[in-house]
């Protein structure tokens, strides 16, 4: 059995694919900068997609996270039983971001599951957004009217579907400093987590030479930064007052909540 | 100059180790840093104490016997050098200087500061040879090599097997020596026929013998000796998967 | 004691194949019924160990490292020679053959030294089918280099690191067999004694070095390659392991120990910085091709270098000696090794010695790096000058190199015929552990080249002509019941337990090192009747010392490297003064061996053909002298010469 050859391939695999889901993720968030109307339309367009898609997708990245994670426990693991005792003085002798791949990997995990459980099950009791918002595409039809109330998505084009006003939903989450501290450590993280990964992930499928590595290096760290700019500009952006709420809401309105029995089944029906 | 010693001192494979202080006067700045252990040695004997167990033969840096972690760093502080080839010179007058064994499951303990690394030797029976048995072999030149090649499989073959990148390696993975020799034998024209198998079984080997999965740290490059590159951790990856998938798929 | 060469009949070029011709053959089927054991995993040991199993025998390796791969050999750094003729600048057979007979000093055996140059080529075609990664030019080709003043280039090398990589490759063949169940290897083990049984060696005792175990192991013959005995003078350029005992052992029980007096100091060393000391680094021969060697002309300004009150860049000109360009001019800084390691001592005895013991001369870059620029230097010795800059921590681009001789190899050893069986039957000698083709002096790059013809390409031949004669009814019929095992078994740790229990006050380092400042000084690079005489009497003081005075701490049932250390000095103790015997006896001058009795005018070494053109072999006597024996060497295809480097 090849057992820690195979857990590292999976890992590089899926660190990949989490690699390439970031920037992506990066880059349709930071829509944010053209108006509420942006980034709306494009939450509205990723949730129109077919259902099996979306899912499929998600589900890619959810096994993408869990394998990555269960591959990085079980190696630590064994690698721990390897290596019974330590050497009894630490002599650092390579980077910072190589050494805390496992620190800023396990606060990465925590950030997945408070983020998923903020901004995709909504459960997070911080989140203000008004309703109901009525939108238009980019068309301008009023054919493509969609009704958000209740935070719970209702109707477009007399269907149910399940988007809403994201924009006001993420402004109003960075409103929180301590959402937002979270959200810029967890992206500085990421940004050490990449800087040794994607160089990593080179070496581990053997794509990578002694003449590339100072440049897959360099791209890497570049990957990191960018991203960690990307991602950090909404709070940042958000807490110095350029990203206002479109509708602002009143202090006398509800605060509301996604039911948390809410489910894609109830959607298809 | 003057030493304060904080050493290993286990009295064979099963017992329980710990760390023992000793203190030594005289040193010369010149003296190697085995040399050093020797006169403690001496004084040791003197004092009708045990002396202390290392492993060593050479002392010129090549036969990869010395073994030891000083102040945390395998082969000591210096870059590219063996034990045998550090100089007292490198060290301050009054320094305490921590001295320990490799530590790593498939390295056990013997005696002090001596290892048991026989699982190297495991690793290369599975696979770290080309099959060619004496007397059969074709004229010395009848198949060219490009410089290019063969200095790259000589940077990869100039590893002594010391252990070092084991030792340094949090989480005791050999596979800096492993891709080392892979990479030697692979590269070369003559390596090429058993190059699946030779990847494949290195590495079952490797992995049979307890030592840990690389996680790309690169501590083993840092204390290498003889400045073995990462390239060769990639070298094997790249073979031993095409390998793997050649294998799988039947090819 | 019998000393008959069997040097098989013929002409020179065609003896070795009639010989194998004439072999017996032992049939493959009952290959595996033979079993052999290799003593020592170094170039030779390894490779006869990998083709003897190849062959279908059943072989048993042993090595006191922790691994094969770590035997000495690793240390080679120069190259291997090989009559290939590459380079096509007239290299042949012959004329390598013809070099190292006249490097010998005539002192060895015709037919071996033709053997050895014939199989040479083989040896590379091997190293490379094993993935030796030699150095090649640009079109692909082997690139080879002039060596030791060679006037061709036939020394193929692989970086600084010919012998690892030359190791590395017979040490996977061993790999392959002992993955394959064919060879079982012993590390971590050192022979202490022979076992013969009814004339013939049929076994050995050793020691686990880690459990302390002592045991016993049978076999059909036994191969002894366990290196040379460099360490007698305690400073070297060997392992610090290295030793005599496993020869010197096997001598006591009978074998023949030949030309022992045979050693080679080599001029380019790093000199000994103090006290501590405990090895000698090699530098290679190669940094002669440019650096210059002087010393002052005065013991005044080289008194001043010494306590560094005077920067040696400040020496004028005039102010210096280059002396092998003086005595030499057409070699110059390029003469042999014996000549150029004497001359050095010359001018440090005369008192114009540089580096703080006075003990080394200078081996200037100046001139080199202003005519070819510090690049083409740096291009061409980088990790030389790298290497002496850490161990000395002085950088030789500014400082002129220190260099001083130290002893590298040795050329005697176990006598052995021409199937490399010494005087005992079923006991065969290969590489440096035997006296074998380099007589009185070894070229450079033909020790490696040596062990490997041994182990390859004549040990197999000839231990399967040996097994073949003993018949298959004799296979694997010697049982470790026989009583020859216990009872050896039982000396030998008595004499460990001896040795354990003296609790004198001395620890071995300090005897090995008194034992080595008196073969230094009495059977160095200048030996004297009077002064061998004084080093005989004095060895016979140091032994009873060890044997009264010797303290060792530590169990017998436990890893103790000071156990380990102690039983080598003692064989060295004994063996340094067969040496010294060996050196009184031979009343002339020759290759490494320089009696200050036999030199001529110029003070060059006097060769006595007519009277000592033999191989001195001595025969062990229990509680008397050692008695020797001659080997008388008869030369038919080359004219007897007077060496001359002038
Ligand atoms: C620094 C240096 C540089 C050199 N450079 C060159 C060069 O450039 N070219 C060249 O041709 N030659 C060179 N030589 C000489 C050459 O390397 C050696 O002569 C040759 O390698 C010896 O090989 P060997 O197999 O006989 O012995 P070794 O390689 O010394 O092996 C001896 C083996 O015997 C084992 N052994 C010894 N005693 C015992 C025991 N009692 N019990 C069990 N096992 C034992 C050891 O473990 C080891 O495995 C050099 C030598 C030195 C020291
Ligand atoms: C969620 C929790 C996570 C944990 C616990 C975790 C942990 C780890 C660990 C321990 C490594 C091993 C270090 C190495 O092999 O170099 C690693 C590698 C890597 N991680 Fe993560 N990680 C997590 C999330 C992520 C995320 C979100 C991404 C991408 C966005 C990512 C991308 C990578 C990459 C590319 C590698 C390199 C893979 C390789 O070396 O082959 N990881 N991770
Ligand atoms: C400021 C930074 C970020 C913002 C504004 C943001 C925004 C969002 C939003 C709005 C969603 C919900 C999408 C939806 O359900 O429609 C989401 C989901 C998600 N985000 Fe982020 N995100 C940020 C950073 C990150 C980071 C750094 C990661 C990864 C390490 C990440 C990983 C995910 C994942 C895995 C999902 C779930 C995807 C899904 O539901 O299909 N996000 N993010
Ligand atoms: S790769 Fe380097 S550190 Fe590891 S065994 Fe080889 S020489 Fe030693
Ligand atoms: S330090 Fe260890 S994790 Fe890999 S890169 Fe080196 S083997
Ligand atoms: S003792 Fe040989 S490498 Fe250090």
């Amino acid at each position: 059995m090849h057992t820690s050859m195979c857990r590292k391939v999976l890992m590089a695999l899926t660190g990949l694919i989490l690699v390439l889901f970031v920037m992506g993720h990066m880059l349709g968030n930071l829509l944010i900068f053209a108006g509420a109307d942006a980034i709306n339309a494009y939450a509205y367009k990723l949730h129109s997609m077919p259902k099996v898609l979306l899912n499929g997708i998600r589900l890619i990245l959810l096994a993408s996270v869990v394998v990555h994670i269960w591959m990085a426990v079980l190696l630590t693991i064994e690698n721990k039983k390897a290596k019974p005792k330590a050497n009894s003085k630490k002599a650092v002798k390579t980077t910072y971001a190589a050494q805390t791949m496992r620190m800023s990997g396990v606060i990465l995990l925590s950030f997945i599951i408070f983020h998923i459980l903020h901004f995709t099950v909504r459960v997070i009791p911080t989140m203000e957004y008004n309703d109901p918002v009525v939108f238009l595409n980019e068309t301008n039809s009023p054919n493509s009217v969609a009704l958000v109330q209740g935070g719970v998505p209702v109707l477009k084009n007399g269907q149910a579907v399940d988007t809403f006003n994201v924009y006001d939903m993420l402004v109003s989450g960075f409103k929180n400093p301590l959402v937002s501290f979270f959200y810029l450590l967890s992206t500085g993280l990421l940004c050490l987590h990449l800087a040794h990964g994607i160089s990593s992930l080179f070496q581990t499928l053997g794509l990578r030479n002694r003449y590339w590595k100072g440049m897959l290096d360099k791209i890497a760290l570049f990957y990191g930064l960018i991203v960690f700019i990307g991602f950090a500009s909404i709070p940042v952006a958000t807490l110095t007052g350029y990203l206002e709420p479109s509708n602002p809401s009143s202090d006398d309105q509800e605060v509301s909540f996604a039911p948390s029995n809410f489910t894609f089944e109830q959607l298809e029906n | 100059m003057k030493l304060k010693l904080k050493i290993w001192r286990q009295d064979d494979k099963d017992s329980q180790g710990l760390f023992k202080n000793y203190s030594l006067e005289n040193v010369s700045k010149d003296a190697s840093f085995l040399e050093m252990l020797d006169s403690l040695n001496e004084q040791l004997i003197a004092k009708d104490e045990v002396p202390v167990s290392f492993d060593h033969d050479c002392r010129e840096g090549i036969c990869g016997m010395c073994s030891m972690t000083i102040n945390g760093e395998p082969h000591g502080p210096e870059k590219a050098t063996t034990t045998c080839q550090l100089h007292m010179r490198h060290f301050k007058d009054g320094e305490t200087i921590t001295i320990e064994p490799w530590r790593a499951r498939a390295f056990p303990v013997l005696k002090d500061l001596v290892t048991d690394r026989s699982a190297f030797d495991s690793i290369m029976q599975a696979g770290g040879f080309i099959t060619a048995r004496t007397g059969s072999a074709v004229d010395a030149n009848e198949i060219p090599i490009p410089k290019e090649i063969a200095d790259e499989a000589m940077d990869a073959a100039a590893c002594i097997g010391c252990g070092a990148c084991v030792a340094a390696c949090p989480n005791a993975s050999a596979m800096l020596f492993t891709g080392a020799k892979v990479s030697h034998l692979n590269k070369l024209p003559q390596g090429k026929a058993e190059k699946e198998r030779r990847s494949l079984l290195m590495v079952e080997a490797m992995e049979d013998a307890g030592f840990g999965g690389c996680t790309n740290v690169g501590a083993c490059e840092a204390v290498c000796p003889k400045s073995i590159s990462l390239d060769v951790i990639a070298h094997l990856n790249r073979d031993f998967h095409t390998s793997s998938i050649k294998k799988i798929l039947n090819f | 004691m019998n000393l008959d060469p069997k040097i098989p009949e013929g002409p020179l070029s065609e003896k070795w194949s009639k010989h194998k011709f004439n072999m017996r053959l032992v049939n493959p089927a009952n290959r595996r019924k033979y079993h052999v054991i290799v003593v020592g995993s170094g170039l030779a040991g390894s490779s006869a160990a990998a083709s003897l199993a190849e062959q279908g025998y059943n072989v048993s390796c042993f090595c006191y490292q922790d691994s094969p791969r770590r035997a000495h050999s690793i240390a080679a750094q120069g190259g291997i020679n090989a009559s290939k003729n590459y380079q096509n600048d007239g290299d042949s057979i012959q004329r390598l053959f013809y070099d190292t007979i006249k490097g010998g000093d005539y002192r060895s055996r015709e037919a071996n030294v033709y053997r050895l140059a014939e199989v040479s080529s083989n040896i590379i075609d091997q190293c490379v089918a094993q993935g030796v990664p030699f150095a090649r030019e640009y079109g692909g080709l082997l690139a080879n280099r002039s060596f030791g003043g060679a006037q061709v280039s036939r020394t193929f090398y692989a970086r600084g690191q010919t012998g690892q990589q030359l190791l590395l490759g017979a040490y996977s063949s061993l790999n392959r067999q002992i993955g394959l169940g064919k060879v079982t290897m012993h590390t971590r083990h050192e022979m202490l004694d022979l076992v013969i049984i009814d004339g013939h060696a049929k076994g050995i005792i050793t020691r686990n070095l880690v459990t302390g175990a002592i045991t016993s192991h049978a076999a059909d013959c036994v191969v002894l390659t366990t290196g040379g005995y460099g360490n007698v003078f305690y400073l070297s350029t060997n392992a610090q392991g290295c030793n005599v005992t496993a020869t010197y052992r096997a001598f006591k029980k009978g074998a023949g120990f030949a030309n022992p007096c045979y050693t080679q100091i080599h001029p380019t060393c790093i000199p000994v910085h103090g006290e501590d000391q405990s090895k000698l680094t090699l530098m290679s021969e190669s940094l002669r091709n440019d650096g210059r060697v002087w010393v002052p002309k005065s013991k005044d300004i080289a008194e001043k270098i010494r306590a560094g009150h005077l920067d040696p860049n400040s020496v004028a000109e005039e102010d210096r000696d280059y002396y092998l360009e003086r005595k030499y001019p057409s070699f110059g800084n390029l003469a042999p090794r014996d000549i150029s390691s004497r001359s050095a001592k010359e001018v440090c005895d005369e008192g114009r010695g540089v580096a703080s013991t006075g003990l080394g001369v200078f081996l200037d870059f100046r001139d080199a790096i202003q005519r070819e620029g510090e690049q083409d230097i740096r291009e061409r010795y980088g990790n030389l000058f790298e290497m002496y800059n850490r161990i000395t921590g002085e950088d030789p681009y500014q400082t002129p190199m220190m260099i001083f001789p130290a002893v590298h190899y040795t050329m005697g050893g176990l006598w052995v015929d021409y199937n490399l069986q010494s005087s005992i039957p079923g006991l065969f000698v290969g590489g440096e552990a035997n006296f074998s083709d380099h007589g009185a002096n070894r070229l450079g790059a033909s020790a490696l080249m040596q062990g490997l013809a041994d182990g390859y390409f004549v040990l197999p031949y000839t231990i399967g002509n040996y097994l073949g004669e003993l018949g298959v009814s004799a296979a694997g019929s010697v049982s470790l019941s026989d009583p020859a095992f216990a009872k050896t078994e039982k000396l030998v740790r008595e004499r460990l337990n001896q040795l354990l229990a003296i609790k004198g006050n001395r620890s071995p380092r300090s005897f090995h090192k008194e034992l080595g400042q008196i073969i230094w000084d009495y059977c160095g690079m200048a030996r004297s009747q009077s002064g061998l005489q004084e080093a005989i009497a004095k060895i016979d003081e140091l032994k009873h010392e060890f044997w009264t005075n010797l303290r060792l701490n530590g169990r017998l049932d436990n890893l103790n490297p000071e156990l380990e250390r102690a039983g080598r000095v003692a064989d060295f103790i004994e063996f340094g003064q067969l040496m010294c015997r060996d050196a009184l006896m031979r009343e002339e001058s020759c290759g490494g061996h320089f009696r200050v009795e036999h030199q001529t005018d110029e003070g060059e070494a006097l060769r006595n053909d007519q009277e000592y053109s033999f191989v001195g072999v001595w025969e062990y006597k229990e509680d008397a002298k050692p008695v020797l024996h001659k080997e008388v060497l008869n030369f038919e295809n080359v004219q007897l010469a007077t060496r001359s480097y002038k």
